[in-house]
């Protein structure tokens, strides 16, 4: 049972690490429009060459 | 540009594209309804990113929006592009929409996010401690998990403690007073068993209580926002300055104009106030006001009041009226007046509540003191009282509702129908009757050319009527774009106002307009404009405000499923009867002023729905039950309106009133649902045979239960 002594924090470690990405997710407006990200990848627009920049 | 706090301060559409839009034209932004996928959203940022003057396009698939950034000056050519496209567009007032995201909606789901996180580890551990860990691993156990649940708990728990603690410091119960019971209670309960080295520790069901309820709170956010951001989105962008004459002209805001001023109003604008013409001819579009489709002629001492549009010509108006008396701004407290009403309605989710809370707390305590009474054991009677309040604690309850409304709005939403109000689906499933107001609503309430006009004297009409904002000079150009014709190009054109526009054709002259002006001899009964080429007799060209398509087959369903469609418009009689027969509509009330409309809605009894575009409708609107708006009404009324028909057609009506029927079938299953499971659970926990393990299960199922159950209304017939 000694194992869950170090086996249990590292668990904890893993999942905090998924949870500060997922923060960083919200912060970044990754939620705004999911939808419509879903369906960006579908286009054509820019397969060829990158966008340019503004 | 600004927002009008009160739906009444909104003066006609012409303001829109007015001196409004232009201070603050860089960001600007469209409800665009239609757009439905990939191919859409790379057409629209391809043909609108690449204006000139346009930095960026970026539409947003889920909200059906498109965001420009552009420089000022292009909101109209941005509409006439999507309109190019096929795109139904709307403009939006942006500076309004976007004031730093909505960082409510953000907490939420942050304390959501954590107490997820912390709830699925110590279900883990609790996992194990169930499968039969013993003495010091379980102790060891149970340890992690206080250390993962408290901070937890005081984190993500804030939303209920704090609406619980303003209730009873107004000394009245809610939801959460039960709620944070249960859930500290549970917390303190479990962290004294770990302490002392105890069996039973209810961690994982108290984190699974906050991720459940805060999971409900979160989804009624998102209804409530996404319904006020509808109407944020539709708030009216004011004309709010007139152009006051004097020594110097002067552009002052319209509460600064005093009784015995003089403005001028030039064509296509707003009228600002109430008053007398004194100088200048021009016609006055009222159908915002009055619901009546032809344009009134305006000269020397006409009467002009406020939220109505000048066409043609330049007028000068003495203000009559103190601004707070203008019709305008009374049609805005009446709507104001009728809606105080509306926002007394309980929702079912607080019926529920008034019910549940009490209920709770009387139980809970009462198996601690009979447990007392029974054994004498404080830490015994404590612990199962406390396993009554969680086992009880309204997880199901708390998603019931929550989740259901998120479904129906979400399934309306792709419709095409926007809910702006929370609580308007459950109004709408009340609804048994409907009322429709004709002008704009029915019909489509812009005239269109009827009967055989010869090819060459529409292109004519057409070159004649290009530069004039009149509805009828509209439908010309739209008639003759829709007939194949190119409008002949004229030259030396100008508008005689109130009478029409006269140009030079191949040297001869060409006059269109007044029956009077040119000659004719008017023919009764008709909207109709006429058109002269010097030399020839003057050809007469009709005009009728049709019928949307599909508003025969709406009012025939809807008549079919017992909701009795009505008329009701400030139109004429002779011009609403034969419309409602054709309809098969039989109660019609027509020539009825604003005030009326409010009296008749409320002398109908039962519960309203007011199907309406006018200003003239939106205090109806505030008195019935329920309202809808089509997406073309002016700002006012959308403001007033519980939904908007965002495809700008009727037949989700009937729809509509289905789903939101449905929903509520729903809510109250999924009350059933959770009753059910108390009935079961209480007797269980009352009589001590809880275990930590037990709860786990019955709450998450529950919970999983009444979610599901929500989400079968986002498929399956409407009907």
């Amino acid at each position: 049972m000694t194992a869950l002594l170090y086996l249990v924090p590292i668990s904890l470690i893993l999942g905090g690490i998924g949870l500060f990405a997922f923060f960083w997710t919200v912060r970044s407006d990754q939620y705004d429009d999911a939808e419509g990200n879903a369906s960006r990848i579908l286009t054509d627009l820019y397969d060829d060459e990158p966008k340019p920049d503004p | 540009m600004s927002v009008a706090a009160c739906p009444g301060c909104v003066s006609g559409p012409g303001s829109a594209s007015g001196a409004g839009t232009a201070a603050d034209a860089r960001h600007l932004s469209y409800s665009v309804p239609t757009i439905h996928c990939a191919g859409c959203i790379a057409k629209i940022e391809k043909n609108i990113g690449t204006l000139p003057g346009v930095r960026s396009a970026r539409v947003n698939l889920s909200q059906k929006r498109l965001l420009v950034d552009a420089d000022g000056g292009l909101q109209d050519k941005i509409l006439a592009r999507l309109a190019g496209l096929g795109y139904e567009a709307y403009p939006l007032d942006r500076s309004v929409l976007e004031k730093g995201g909505d960082p409510e909606a953000r907490a939420l789901l942050v304390r959501l996010a954590v107490s997820g996180f912390a709830m699925m580890n110590v279900m883990l551990l609790s996992v194990s401690i169930w499968s039969g860990a013993e003495g010091e691993t379980r102790n060891f156990l149970h340890w992690i998990s206080a250390a993962i649940a408290l901070p937890t708990v005081c984190f993500t728990s804030a939303p209920f403690w704090h609406s619980a603690l303003s209730a009873l410091r107004r000394v009245r119960l809610n939801m959460d007073v039960p709620i944070t019971l249960a859930i500290f209670l549970a917390t303190g309960m479990s962290l004294f068993e770990t302490i002392v080295g105890g069996r039973d520790a209810y961690f994982d069901a108290a984190l699974s209580l906050t991720f459940f309820l805060l999971l409900g709170r979160y989804l009624n956010h998102r209804t409530r926002m996404a319904a006020r951001s509808a109407a944020v989105e539709l708030a009216a962008m004011e004309a709010k300055t007139a152009l006051r004459m004097g020594a110097t002209n002067q552009q002052v805001p319209i509460e600064d104009l005093r009784i015995g001023d003089v403005v001028l109003v030039q064509p296509g604008m707003s009228i600002p106030v109430d008053g007398t013409v004194i100088n200048g001819e021009s016609d006055i579009d009222k159908a915002l006001l009055t619901g009546e489709s032809l344009p009134e002629r305006a000269d020397l001492g006409s009467e002009v009041f406020a939220g109505t549009r000048n066409l043609t010509g330049p007028l000068q108006i003495r203000v009559t009226k103190a601004i707070e008396n203008s019709v305008l701004r009374r049609i805005g407290e009446l709507v104001s007046l009728a809606e105080t009403a509306k926002s007394q309605y309980t929702g079912l989710a607080e019926r529920a509540a008034e019910i549940y809370a009490p209920v709770v707390h009387i139980l809970a305590f009462a198996t601690f003191a009979g447990w007392y009474w029974i054994g004498g054991d404080v830490r015994q009677s404590l612990n199962i009282a406390v396993s009554v309040l969680i086992i009880t604690c309204p997880c199901a309850l708390g998603l019931a509702v929550p989740a259901v409304m998120t479904a129906a709005v979400s399934r309306l939403f792709r419709a095409g129908v926007l809910i702006k109000d929370g609580t308007a689906i459950e109004r709408l499933a009340e609804v048994d009757n409907v009322v429709f107001d004709k002008t704009g609503t029915l019909t489509r309430g812009e005239p269109v050319l009827t009967g055989d006009i010869p090819a060459e004297a529409l292109a004519i009409a057409a070159g004649l009527a290009q530069g004039s904002a009149h509805p009828l000079s509209r439908a010309i150009i739209q008639a003759t774009t829709e007939r194949g014709t190119e409008p002949a190009s004229l030259t030396a054109i100008t508008e005689v106002p109130g009478k029409g526009v006269e140009g030079e054709f191949r040297g001869r002259k060409a006059r269109l307009g007044r029956a009077g002006w040119l000659g004719a001899d008017a023919l009764p009964g008709t909207m109709q404009t006429w058109l002269q080429l010097e030399g020839d007799a003057p050809v007469c060209l009709r005009f009728a405000d049709v019928l949307r398509p599909e508003a025969q087959a709406v009012v025939r369903q809807l008549a079919d499923r017992g909701f009795a469609p009505a008329l009701l418009t400030g139109d004429r009689q002779d011009v609403a009867r034969p419309l409602a027969e054709q309809l098969g509509i039989v109660s019609v009330l027509a020539d009825v002023l604003p005030e009326q409309k409010v009296t008749a809605i409320q002398e109908r009894g039962g519960r309203t729905l007011m199907v309406g575009d006018g200003l003239n409708d939106a205090a109806a609107m505030g008195a019935a039950h329920a309202s809808m708006a089509p997406a073309t009404a002016i700002d006012a009324t959308r403001t007033a309106a519980d939904c908007i028909l965002l495809g700008n057609s009727l037949s989700e009506i009937p729809r509509t009133l289905a789903i939101a029927r449905m929903a509520k079938r729903r809510i109250l299953e999924n009350f059933a649902v959770a009753a059910g499971y108390n009935l079961i659970a209480i007797p269980v926990a009352v009589l001590g045979y809880a275990s930590p393990l037990a709860a786990a299960i019955a709450m998450s199922t529950s919970s999983i239960l009444v979610s599901l159950n929500a989400l079968r209304l986002l498929r399956g017939p409407a009907s």
